[in-house]
């Protein structure tokens, strides 16, 4: 568990940082905190030419309003999201999941642009950002950005719409206010085990019914997805337990999930329903 | 309980120490980062290990070149198989527990073929640790692949793959013990032809990983022909013997040295393969060498536990009179047979019957060879397995019986007035009152509400269920008497050695053969001594691991080291006594018979005020001045001592289980255990070595499974799929005790480093079994993964195989090419 020998640069801005990924050579990899990236290079399946580390890029770092939505910063540990006032207001979703990240000392280091830029199916925050309909503000190579929608982000299994020379800046989400109520279930077997599946909730209720539901699955695929067949399912309906229940029965339509020491395929599906049920009662108030 | 970090004194002198619950006094330095872990070994000139590992379990290598590793910077070394095939010799296997036992030899490095996955191919020396990794992927080899032996079952059927081309059959050996023929029982065929019921079941054992906290660590020192090893190890006396023999590095010529060591639970008891490499390594090139081991080469090489397929019967009367035990076992040696490999489940013979009066009983096992990493000794080594399955079939028996599963035991097991109890298989259990025990352990469990509770969920169908699981256990430990080791082929005497120096200044040395790794023995040692001597117990400095300082020894597991290794510390210390006594008479003018010696001092009787105390005898005598005609001028001594009779802890574990139906996950709800292991010379020790051994025998129930894919592959090769419990995920422990002394040493002490984990894992089982019997439920293999129950619960059956894909979190890192290799995507 030694990693092969790389070129280290430790930029202090966007643009330097983005120079240092074009001059890096043919493998450039970005560390944000390094919780993923360092033990893939030390098992030796990442061997990068040059590592290129945003720590000291302040301008990445803290939570921001603008408006509706909330700015994330790529650099904002986990450990700065439960901390921050923004977050607890508007971003319970966020801090719920993110509350349930492996350890303190992986917390302190690990951020929420590299937990979405690594994009681990197991990974709790992507489902997050997806059922969020998050934004993800992306620099090019020479300082030109892009704005990419979650639902375009995440390609496949550990593969997400960022390009060669790219860095990921910031993740806008839409603040949930006044009348949503959210949970982030998860489901693994040690505390701080990865999840075997997931489920993040937000439900928007107008008096008894329910007029928003938003469902993001983690760990169903190679990529997060929505439980659509379930949001729809509950949009307009009555909150109740039967009509919960009901849409959450169809929480695993046109999942794929992987088979693992863990969960075969058909218990992480039974796994999504009952999870998705309880997400959404608890999500809903009920 | 009180955490004290002084004794208080009372009006007749310093209170005792033996039972004080001082806090350990090598902690400090552990936790403070003040330690010498063999890997902060730093020798000038220093030369660095690193392994090609087998990616492949079974196959002969058809190529291996080695050259462009030879090339690559700051290499010194590359060696393979053929550079050792004749000096290497084999890992010792001290324990053939038949005299037909087949064992094929053990090679430290793969010569010709490979038998499993991480076995040693070749050998990089650099002069860093890196540049040794590094140059180990420019090795060249090729493997030709031969069938791979996996399954237990299939492996001892006639025509089946062999693992070695060498033998006739899988099976190492075939270890027979029928009390009937033994004379300590009747005919168990008859007890089970007369048989009014009899119950059969097949449990499961799954392979475990010991995963101890500090990897394993080897660093040899030269000097001319003389050679140190420094080694993470729990055996440094039997490594020095082993090593010699195995590598003809003259015994006297060989040091041998434990420093600190990060844990073990026997995973250290090993004369490792890479410890043998490391001497080879360095007496070839006349340079330091150092081998340390990854997390990965850690989980995927070093010895694993457990692995045993349990087929169990047991006849009973109608009335829950049980009349008879049978037990036939398969156990998976691996590929090789290592230390005590053979001998694991062979131990475990002698505690299936565990504390209930069978009058009949037979055992058999096959030692049984796969393409796996060899399993020896883990934590209990042989009794869990054999606690499991008779304290799982006492449920069976009690569900056939419509019996309350305590009841049923009550009416079986030894009662109090019986000891000493001589069983079945022929163990005299010392002493002990299982209902008390039991009782105590109701009470903190609080038993009837919990049952009432039970009751209550069971009828409104709550989708979560409560169970509660009972282990009624007791252990043979303080591996122990010589003869009794002797009579069972083990390779070795079960005695320990102690010495005490007494330096001028008053304070004292404790030399002990018992090497800790983690087990507090300085603190208990000084605790025994300042009670025996009346010293202070900071005064007292206890030294242990080295075989240049304590030259004899028989080291540290299964629970012997209080038991045996403090008994000598007696022994050597009431010899201390006996010498201070002729000096303090010659100095007090007073006949022998006159003085008496209490809080450190002799006195003459009657006299008051007059006294000298041993710590000033000691001056006296290194001055020596004035000391008696005919005796040495020194009152050190030295002693071994070898129990006539193991000890005998016991305890009732009692576990109340959650079980949500919907998801299948269990939870502890409360866990309560009383044990009895004689006298208590440290609580807060034995609080510590409870919950630890706690934690590991529910881990054995509810997270740990060490997994091999169809191709020998080893899945859970990283802790990301070897799953390990946190403080965060166990139940707070209600433990209490009772005391009935061991009548085998006069500490009185029982040995506690292996009960918690031998008792608890079927009470956890147990628990969740009866939290969902009523749905149908009749088994679920372990580790109780929420899939498995869930499983059993809604499809039938144990819960089945697991899937045997490693989890993709990190990329679904697996142990294959050179250790590690991607998941196929
Ligand atoms: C023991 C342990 C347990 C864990 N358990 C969980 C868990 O339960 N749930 C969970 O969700 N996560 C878990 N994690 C992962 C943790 O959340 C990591 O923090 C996260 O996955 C990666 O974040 P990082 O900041 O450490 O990123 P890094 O490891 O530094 O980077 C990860 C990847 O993202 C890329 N990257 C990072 N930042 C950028 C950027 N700004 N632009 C472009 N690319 C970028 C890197 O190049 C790399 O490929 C665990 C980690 C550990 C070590």
């Amino acid at each position: 568990m030694i990693p092969a020998s790389f070129a280290y640069a430790r930029p202090t801005s966007v643009d330097e940082a983005l120079q240092a990924i074009a001059a890096g050579g043919e493998d450039v990899k970005i560390m944000a905190g390094g919780q993923s990236l360092i033990p893939v290079m030390r098992l030796r399946l990442a061997a990068p030419e040059t590592v290129v580390d945003l720590t000291r890029v302040t301008e990445l770092r803290g939570v921001r309003e603008d408006g509706d939505s909330l700015v994330i910063g790529a650099m904002t540990t986990h450990s700065d999201i439960l901390r921050d006032p923004l977050i607890a207001q508007y971003g319970k979703l966020i801090a719920e999941a993110t509350e349930t990240v492996a350890d303190p000392a992986v917390r302190h280091r690990g951020t929420f642009g590299g937990a979405l830029a690594h994009a681990d199916p197991a990974g709790d925050l992507p489902a997050v950002a997806l059922a969020l309909d998050a934004e993800f503000v992306i620099a090019g190579p020479g300082g030109a950005r892009r704005s990419v929608p979650a639902s375009a982000f995440f390609v496949d299994y550990l593969t997400t719409a960022l390009e060669e020379g790219e860095l990921l800046v910031e993740v806008r989400v839409p603040k949930l206010g006044e009348g949503w109520g959210v949970r982030y279930e998860k489901f693994n077997r040690v505390a701080q085990a990865w999840s075997i599946v997931a489920v993040a909730a937000a439900v928007r209720r107008e008096g008894s019914t329910i007029a928003e539901a938003r469902i993001g699955l983690t760990n169903m695929g190679s990529t997060p997805l929505r439980a659509t067949a379930t949001e729809q399912a509950l949009v307009g309906a009555d909150v109740s337990l039967e009509t919960v229940t009901a849409a959450a029965a169809q929480a695993a339509e046109g999942t794929e999930p992987s088979s693992d020491l863990n969960a075969q395929a058909d218990y992480r599906q039974h796994l999504a329903r009952v999870l998705t049920g309880r997400a959404v009662r608890a999500a809903a108030g009920l | 309980m009180t955490l004290t970090e002084d004794p208080t004194t009372t009006a007749d002198g310093p209170a005792k120490e033996v039972g004080n619950a001082r806090l350990r006094k090598e902690d400090a330095r552990l936790i403070t980062g003040k330690t010498t872990w063999t890997d902060n070994m730093v020798l000038p000139g220093m030369l660095h290990m690193a392994f090609l590992r087998s990616p492949v379990a079974h196959a002969t290598i058809s190529h291996l070149d080695v050259s462009a590793a030879k090339d690559r910077p700051n290499v010194v070394a590359v060696y393979t198989g053929q550079d050792f095939k004749d000096e290497q010799g084999t890992i010792p296997c001290a324990w053939p527990v038949t005299p037909d036992m087949v064992n094929p030899g053990h090679p430290s490095i793969a010569v010709d073929t490979v038998n499993h996955v991480g076995e040693a191919v070749a050998i990089v020396v650099a002069r860093t640790r890196t540049a040794a990794v590094d140059a180990v992927e420019a090795i060249d080899v090729d493997y030709e692949n031969l069938p791979v032996v996996l399954d237990m079952e299939e492996a001892v059927k006639d025509g089946a793959d062999l693992v070695h081309a060498s033998t006739s059959s899988n099976t190492s050996y075939h270890f027979v013990f029928d009390a009937g023929e033994a004379g300590t029982g009747s005919d168990t065929d008859a007890a089970f032809r007369d048989a009014e019921v009899t119950v059969s079941r097949r449990f499961v054992q799954q392979r475990l990983i010991p995963a101890f906290m500090e990897p394993r660590s080897a660093v040899v020192g030269v000097q001319g022909d003389n050679y140190t090893l420094w080694s993470a190890t729990q055996i440094p006396h039997i490594l020095r013997v082993m090593g010699a023999l195995t590598t003809g590095i003259p015994e006297h010529k060989l040091r041998v040295v434990a420093p600190d060591v990060g844990g073990g639970f026997g995973g250290k008891l090993q004369v490792c393969p890479e410890e043998i490499l490391a001497l080879l390594v360095a007496r070839r090139l006349g340079k330091p060498v150092k081998w340390t081991e990854t997390r990965s080469e850690s989980l995927m090489t070093a010895h694993h536990g457990r692995d045993q397929i349990q087929y169990i019967d047991v006849a009973a009367k109608k009335d829950g009179t049980v009349t008879g035990l049978r037990v036939r076992l398969l156990a998976d040696m691996g590929a090789y047979l290592r230390l005590i490999t053979p001998g694991v489940p062979a131990l475990g013979a002698f505690m299936f019957p565990g504390i209930y009066k069978f009058p009949a009983y037979r055992f058999e096992c096959d030692g049984v060879f796969t393409n796996k990493v060899p399993t020896d000794a883990y934590r209990g080594a042989g009794r869990p397995e054999a606690t499991f399955a008779i304290e799982r079939i006492m449920d069976e028996l009690a569900v056939e019986l419509d019996m309350d599963p305590m009841e049923l035991r009550r009416k079986n097991w030894i009662s109090a007035e019986e000891f000493p109890f001589t069983t079945v298989a022929g163990l005299e259990y010392d002493s002990g009152d299982y209902e008390q025990a039991t009782q105590a352990a109701l009470e903190l469990l609080g038993y009837d509400e919990l049952r009432a509770e039970q009751k209550r969920r069971r009828e409104s169908g709550d989708p979560v269920q409560l169970g509660i699981g009972i282990s009624t256990f007791t252990e043979m430990c303080g591996l122990a008497p010589s003869r009794v080791l002797g009579s069972l082929s083990f390779g070795a005497g079960g005695w320990e050695q102690a010495s005490i120096r007494m330096l001028p200044t008053g304070k004292v040395e404790v030399v002990t053969g018992s090497t800790p790794h983690g087990q507090g023995h300085e603190t208990a040692w000084s605790q025994i001594v300042a009670d025996e001597l009346g010293v202070p117990f900071e005064d007292v400095e206890v030294l242990h691991g080295d075989t240049a300082i304590s030259s004899r020894g028989l080291d540290t597991y299964g629970s012997r080291s209080l038991v045996v290794g403090g008994t000598a510390v007696v022994k050597a210390a009431e010899k201390v006594v006996a010498k201070a006594r002729k000096i303090a008479a010659h100095l007090l003018e007073a006949s022998e018979d006159d003085l008496e010696f209490s809080g450190g001092k002799f006195s003459v009787k009657g006299t008051p005020g007059a006294g000298l105390g041993i710590q000033e005898i000691a001056l006296a005598i290194f001055a020596a001045h004035d000391y008696p005609e005919g005796i040495e001028p020194s009152i050190d001594a030295e002693a071994a001592f070898d129990p006539v009779n193991f000890s005998f802890p016991h305890g009732t574990h009692l576990c109340a289980m959650e079980v949500d139906t919907e998801t299948g996950f269990v939870t502890i709800r409360k866990y309560a255990s009383v044990d009895d292991i004689g006298t208590i010379v440290n609580p807060i020790i034995v609080e510590g070595q409870m919950h630890g051994g706690l934690a590991q025998g529910i881990a054995q129930a509810l997270y740990e499974e060490a997994i091999y894919d169809a191709d020998g592959n080893l899945t859970t090769g990283t802790f990301v799929d070897y799953l390990l419990p946190s403080a965060a995920d166990l139940p707070t422990f209600h433990t209490g005790n009772t005391v009935h002394a061991a009548t085998s040493n006069p500490l009185g002490a029982k040995g506690v480093g292996e009960a918690g984990c031998i008792a608890s894992t079927p009470a956890v089982v147990n628990a969740a079994l009866d939290a969902v019997r009523h749905l149908g439920v009749t088994d679920i293999r372990m580790p109780l993964t929420p899939e498995r129950v869930w499983r059993a619960i809604h499809q039938g059956g144990d819960g089945g195989d697991r899937a045997a894909e490693g989890s993709n979190a990190y990329g679904g890192a697996r142990t294959t090419e050179s250790g590690i290799e991607e998941a196929a995507q």
